[in-house]
């Protein structure tokens, strides 16, 4: 055993390899990322198997599959590419596994970069699975560790849910040392039980009924559920509020029973009635839906118990948004009558808001500006996507009108061509969202002969999550080098009447192919095709000639680019920041920027 | 228990900052957490890291008031996180102000003097350093985060010696920049 300094994440992966993980399958989201890139990082020899696979729904078949053959998988996503895995998760809970399989979702409580605050806790109901709910790094080791003998101990797979702040918290951890892979059976043919028929799945529906109960018999004494201290009133909470919890009581000398639920679904509904006997109150403190609360009201319901439970529901605590310290600071002042001293400074003078903006020299900052100058004047709604080119809502490029889920730009514009067949609905997309969820929307459009524009922002990563490859980058998380898929191939075979690839960053060749595009009808694709500053190295860096420069600040006020600031009055670009990409030079009416 | 808050703008280092002040504490046979921001927010949004080192931690991040260090890469960020300082707590802050994006479209003239004056007035124990000045000398941007940790560990208050600090620089950073970072300890 060694004591190392890990993330949330690297623990989990970390665990799940002295697990003896054999096969790793995932798709980029956070905050949940970091968790298959360490298991590759950690993979020098080969022996496990890890990818990243074009979608959730891909990864968790992957790894169903996997674990039908004996062997012990892991998946990894965040929380709303578990609505898009829902399909498969739902049945596999009736089907089962033979290897242990433990299913990551990252929940993100904020949320700090998501679209959505759903709770995996209530896909564990939903699909009446185990789900574990780690509060701190080296409990998320071991737990992720003893959810992979859960699982292959009754057959199923597993949840586990961590949150943000366990995912990016770090902590030292104690860890073993090396680790071998489990040892697969391989494939076992048995129609009755790897095929779901309708049959078999009142048989197995059946069977899970009669398990729960008997899995939160074993979770009342799992020892990651805890119960401690004594008095009249209870605290009930999970996850890293439950860190918040301990610190907001630390020191301060009050008396409560504190019941930690780090398994909710199936319910430890024995160690809950062991916490409520004899309470007259309980506060329960969790993120992000009222989980626990909603079982406790149902546990002193079914067991005539006279204990009131605030939380959520009744507004004792705050409905939406993540715990902090303070949040629990604040409902435990006046559930326990505490008092906390806080340091008071005064007022603090108005600070510069800072939005997240497109990267210096990000080649989508071109691909937006480039379509918005070839539009000019006409009718266009822009239907935007989930990555880095979200960011192009903001001023002043505002070239996203909407976002919604990924995937969602290609059959938006789709419905809003219904309603408004004489306006230009253009759709951008990332690859690494075209090869994840945008292909079935393309041909959607394709078969329903519907008149968009589809501008694929191919900047040959996925950016947003930190670099990961996919299937148009040629290469692979086992680092092997693979035929790219080419984007352009599969827009030109699946009927798109026009298809061009540009460089964005050639401004005149860009708009031109826009303006091309615009005056035809049927699905017309562009892939503006330019590479993540992050991936390439910087090209030489652009200042501006002051002696040319007229002060007009068209560089200012029409792209946006992080690197150009206000210098007394007049445009100046930043040398620390420039990546040369040289877009500003071409938008310049005076020739002023140049190398 | 030494309670550390650094914070900038996405993309000026603060990451490296506290994985450094995490090992040394680790070195010595202290348990750590931290808490980074990871995403949108690295996009020159507003970061943030927690770093706490003692011997029982339960939260990650730093309740208000407790902070025994502000180690700030911008005058306005300081200011922002300025309610986790505890009473008499060190800022360290460098002078140059980033300006967002939107202050160069709307015009606005953030320049960070406010800020720094506001800092002044409210922190008990304040440390201006001149960060550009000593990448010049370094020739290099890249130790601004290594300068403003090693002003910290001369305050006292970040629980790290200069001596730490500069073993955990051996220690953790490719030794092609040892001379470099070294040097900005120097000049901090
Ligand atoms: S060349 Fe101009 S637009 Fe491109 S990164 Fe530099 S300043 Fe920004
Ligand atoms: S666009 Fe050219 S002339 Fe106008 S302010 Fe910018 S650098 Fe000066």
């Amino acid at each position: 055993m060694s004591q190392r300094f890990l993330m949330g994440n690297e623990a989990i992966a970390l665990g799940a390899l002295h697990a003896g993980v054999n096969v790793v399958s995932g798709y980029p989201g956070t905050p949940s990322t970091e968790i298959l890139e360490t298991i590759a990082k950690n993979n020098k020899d080969s022996s496990v198997y890890v990818e990243w696979s074009v979608n959730e729904k891909a990864a968790l078949e992957v790894g169903a599959g996997a674990a039908y053959s004996g062997a012990r998988s892991l998946v990894t996503m965040k929380q709303v590419g578990l609505n898009v895995a829902s399909d498969p998760l739902m049945s596999l809970a009736y089907v089962g596994v033979k290897g242990g399989m433990v299913i990551v979702s990252a929940d993100d409580p904020g949320p700090i970069s998501s679209q959505t605050e759903q709770d995996t806790r209530h896909f564990a109901q939903f699909a009446k699975l185990p789900v574990f709910d780690p509060s701190s790094p080296e409990e998320a080791y071991e737990m992720i560790q003893d959810a992979f003998e859960l699982s292959e101990k009754y057959g199923t797979p597993v949840l586990f849910r961590p949150t943000t702040r366990v995912c990016h918290g770090c902590a030292n951890v104690e860890v073993r040392d090396s680790f071998e892979p489990h040892k697969a059976e391989g494939f076992v043919k048995d129609t009755m039980r790897w095929v779901i028929f309708p049959r078999t799945s009142y048989l197995n529906h059946c069977r899970i009924e009669k398990r729960d109960p008997q899995l939160g018999e074993e979770f009342s004494i799992y020892r990651f559920n805890k119960l401690s201290g004594s008095g009249r009133k209870g605290i009930a909470t999970q996850g890293i509020s439950y860190a918040y919890t301990c610190e907001a009581l630390d020191g301060a000398g009050s008396e409560c029973r504190l019941l930690r639920i780090a398994t909710p679904n199936p319910f430890p509904e024995k160690l809950a009635l062991e916490f409520l006997e004899g309470l007259d109150e309980v506060v329960c403190i969790e993120e992000l839906d009222p989980v626990i609360e909603r079982e406790l009201i149902f546990i002193c319901g079914r067991h005539n118990l006279n204990v009131k439970i605030h939380g959520k529901l009744d507004g004792t605590v705050q409905p939406a948004g993540e715990n902090t310290v303070e949040s629990v600071k604040d409902v435990l002042s006046k559930f326990l009558d505490i008092k906390y001293e806080t340091e008071e400074y005064p007022a603090v003078p108005e600070l510069p808001v800072r939005p997240p903006v497109l990267c210096a020299g990000c080649p989508h900052r071109a691909s937006f500006y480039a379509v918005k100058q070839a539009v000019k004047g006409r009718k266009a709604v822009f239907s935007g996507d989930i990555g880095c080119y979200t960011l192009g809502n903001a001023q002043p490029l505002d070239m996203v009108d909407t976002c919604l889920c990924m995937g969602a730009d290609v059959t938006i514009a789709q419905g809003i061509h219904r309603v408004e067949p004489d306006t230009l609905n253009f759709s951008f997309i990332g690859d690494s969202t075209f090869f994840a969820s945008g292909i079935t929307g393309v041909i959607n459009a394709v078969y329903n002969q519907t008149d968009i524009l589809l501008i694929v922002l191919d900047n040959s990563t996925t950016a947003m999550t930190g670099h990961q490859p996919h299937p148009g980058t040629g290469v692979t998380m086992m680092g092997e080098v693979c035929n790219a898929v080419s984007i352009e191939k599969i827009l030109g075979a699946v009927g798109c009447t026009y298809v061009r690839t540009v460089d964005p960053l050639d401004l005149s060749a860009a708009e031109s192919a826009v303006r091309e595009a615009a005056d035809m009808k049927g699905v017309r694709a562009i892939i503006m095709k330019s590479p993540c500053i992050a991936v390439c190295k910087p090209q030489e860096l652009y200042s501006v000639d002051a002696g040319k420069c007229i002060n007009c600040k068209k560089c200012i006020r029409e792209l946006g680019c992080p690197a150009i600031v206000l210098s007394e009055g007049r445009p100046a670009i930043e040398s620390s920041l420039c990546y040369g990409c040289g877009v500003c030079a071409q938008v310049c009416p005076a020739g002023a920027i140049g190398r | 228990m030494n309670n550390t808050l650094l914070c900038g703008v996405g993309g000026q280092g603060t990451v490296l900052a506290s994985r450094l002040i995490a090992f040394a504490a680790m070195e010595k046979g202290e348990n750590v957490r931290t808490s980074e921001t990871i995403g949108m927010s690295q996009r020159g949004g507003c970061v943030v890291s927690h770093v706490r080192s003692g011997k029982d931690i339960a939260s990650p991040m730093l309740p208000k008031g407790s902070a025994d260090v502000i180690i700030a890469f911008e005058p306005a960020e300081a200011v922002r996180n300025i309610s986790y300082l505890k009473k008499g707590g060190t800022v360290v802050v460098n002078k140059k102000a980033v300006k967002p994006v939107t202050a160069s479209l709307t015009g606005s003239d953030y320049d960070g003097s406010e800020a720094l004056e506001y800092l002044k007035a409210n922190a008990a124990d304040l440390r201006i350093i001149d960060g550009d000045d000593i990448c010049r000398k370094c020739g290099s941007t890249k130790v601004l985060n290594i300068a403003l940790l090693a002003a910290a560990a001369k305050s006292g208050a970040l629980g790290m010696t200069v001596e730490e600090l500069k073993s955990a620089v051996i220690k953790r950073i490719p030794e092609r920049f040892h001379e470099i970072n070294l040097k900005a300890i120097e000049l901090a």
